[in-house]
């Protein structure tokens, strides 16, 4: 079994929708010097560096060379992890293997992207196959726009149960200096926003962003010795199911599964971990909410509640700060969306979470939170951190 | 800062060509001339599990074994679900911008277990169900290519 791993520098830029004064370089050393000074480190404490983005998006095939001096991973071991949006998720369980695995005490997980440097549907459409999705592919609104309607077909939840995501989202980000979007949406905002892809409007879904992550992770056995309190991984998991964009609604069909990966791998964590009721026992949730709908479904497949349930939590408030579980304190994809920095966020807000050091956003006495990433056909990352250390390594 | 915006310089790629041939292989390229020759279906069937793969694979992934027997599917089927999409972007293989709105659907054709994604002929989403019977129209002129299928029609009254 691998040893105990735990994150103890944090380093993340504001998060905007373009930055022509950096290139991709400058914008991860941004993240990357934050993250050291988090930890008290230099360049020269790293062992290993683990970076991810989607290549095609700033259309440079070798970013872990031509990062090296930003990234400070001139000659060390680096790995390269592109993942869809599950990248940052991604990188985040890359670094925790080579830590846990014993080869490595410090290692540092870069996530980044600069969505502003393309059009970010027609890379995303090259991420499929050129026979059978590219030629009638229709983005990814569209992939998520039929899952929506899938969901309310199954549940009778409606247009409006779905704002309700969106508002809350937009709403915690306005506690977030780091996020993206600042805006105060209402309900009626959302629902008068046009229609992208029926019945996903403009006001459902995340934005384009640039923005770059960094996160370094460490042993055991130095975890000490830094300045910020350890945050722990208690348990990681992730599944990747499916092959063409069209095979993740043959569950739909069928009824068997709701959503698949995110059941099978958020089922493997929270047996690790022991968690039998996420909505109790989770103290906060940092999730891969691409838009709206996502924030009923999701919820709904990794147990919060029944199948069709989420929209009455939601409008309860069991999400919102000062709920049951609050979820995206951050404001979330939807109000933030670097899409390579997009699932390291997600952890670094929960070691934030964990550390007390989420300032107007912070939920009171965090002990156990959740992170996941989204992307590719459906593909799920699924990781729990604590604040107590774990009595042995859970893989 | 708006000042300092001005001096700040973007390169553009321009009119960027990087050109591609994929194989589709002996299962793919009998799917896609079958389309083009006879406006005709087929599939991959598991020889475990039974699933068929519409258009054909060559491995079922859950049983992890080779499929080696083609078999015809219908023209017809059913629609899991849809959209109507109303965003417009430029489509990398084409450099065009496909017209706004047009309807989408994942469509089920009857002695598949898989789905396959194509556009439908209705924009209004209030006339499309899920559920609802689909049939095929193709194009005249077909090339060997997914979109030999011009697109998905609804067929009256079998909602």
């Amino acid at each position: 079994m691998g040893r105990r791993v735990a994150i103890t520098g944090v380093g993340m830029t504001h998060q905007r929708s373009a930055r022509p004064d950096v290139n991709g370089q400058e914008l991860i050393n941004e993240a990357v010097r934050m993250a050291l000074d988090d930890a008290g480190m230099t360049r020269k404490d790293i062992d290993a560096v683990v970076i991810g983005n989607m290549d095609h998006f700033e259309g440079i095939n070798y970013v872990d060379t031509w990062s090296v001096d930003g990234s400070g991973a001139l000659m060390k071991p680096i790995m390269k992890l592109t993942t869809g949006g599950t990248t940052g998720t991604t990188v985040a369980m890359g670094a925790y293997y080579h830590v846990a695995s014993g080869l490595f005490d410090r290692v540092l997980a870069i996530g980044w992207e600069k969505n502003s440097e393309s059009d970010t549907t027609g890379a995303i459409t090259t991420a499929f196959d050129p026979f059978w999705d590219r030629p009638i592919f229709a983005g990814a609104v569209a992939g998520l726009a039929m899952e929506a309607t899938a969901y309310m077909a199954a549940t009778g939840a409606t247009e409006e149960d779905a704002a309700y995501v969106a508002v809350r989202e937009r709403k915690h980000g306005l506690n977030n200096p780091y996020a993206h979007l600042h805006i105060n949406m209402t309900i009626d905002d959302v629902m008068k926003s046009p229609y992208l892809s029926w019945p996903v409007k403009m006001g459902d879904m995340c934005p384009r962003t640039d923005g770059a992550c960094a996160l370094v992770f460490v042993s055991e056995d130095v975890a000490d010795d830094f300045p910020q309190k350890p945050a722990w991984i208690l348990g990681v998991a992730d599944r990747h199911l499916w092959a063409y964009t069209s095979d993740p609604y043959m569950d739909v069909k069928t009824g068997k599964a709701w959503f698949p990966a995110l059941e099978k791998a958020s089922a493997e964590v929270f047996k690790k971990v022991g968690i039998t009721d996420p909505l109790e026992q989770f103290d906060v949730a940092e999730l891969y909410l691409p838009y709206s709908f996502a924030g009923l479904r999701y919820i709904e497949s990794m147990g919060f509640c029944d199948r069709g349930g989420a929209p009455e939590l939601t409008r309860a408030g069991a999400f919102d700060m000062g709920g049951k579980c609050p979820v995206n304190p951050s404001g979330g994809v939807m109000s933030s969306n670097a899409i390579g920095a997009t699932g390291l966020i997600r952890v670094a807000e929960c070691t934030w979470q964990i550390q007390g050091r989420a300032d107007e956003r912070q939920v009171p006495d965090v002990k156990l939170a959740l992170a996941t990433g989204f992307g590719g056909c459906y593909w799920s990352d699924v990781l729990i951190l604590g604040k107590e250390k774990p009595g042995k390594a859970r893989g | 800062m708006n000042e300092e915006k001005k001096d700040l310089i973007a390169l553009e790629s321009g009119e960027m060509e990087q050109p591609f041939k994929w194989a589709a292989g002996a299962y793919g390229s009998k799917f896609l001339t079958e389309l083009r020759d006879n406006k005709k279906f087929v599939g991959a069937k598991c020889p475990k599990c039974g699933r068929v793969y519409v258009p054909p694979r060559r491995v079922c992934g859950p049983c992890y074994v080779e499929l080696t027997e083609l078999v015809p599917v219908s023209d017809e089927g059913e629609l899991v679900t849809y959209t109507v999409v109303s965003f417009g972007f430029v489509d990398p293989a084409t450099g065009k911008q496909r017209d706004v709105p047009y309807g989408y659907a994942a469509i089920q054709l009857d002695g598949a277990d898989t789905l396959l994604l194509h556009f439908i002929d209705e924009t209004d989403h209030e006339k499309i169900k899920v559920g609802a019977r689909v049939k095929a129209v193709f194009e005249e002129k077909r090339t060997g290519s997914l979109l030999d299928i011009k697109h998905f029609e609804l067929l009256e009254g079998q909602a």
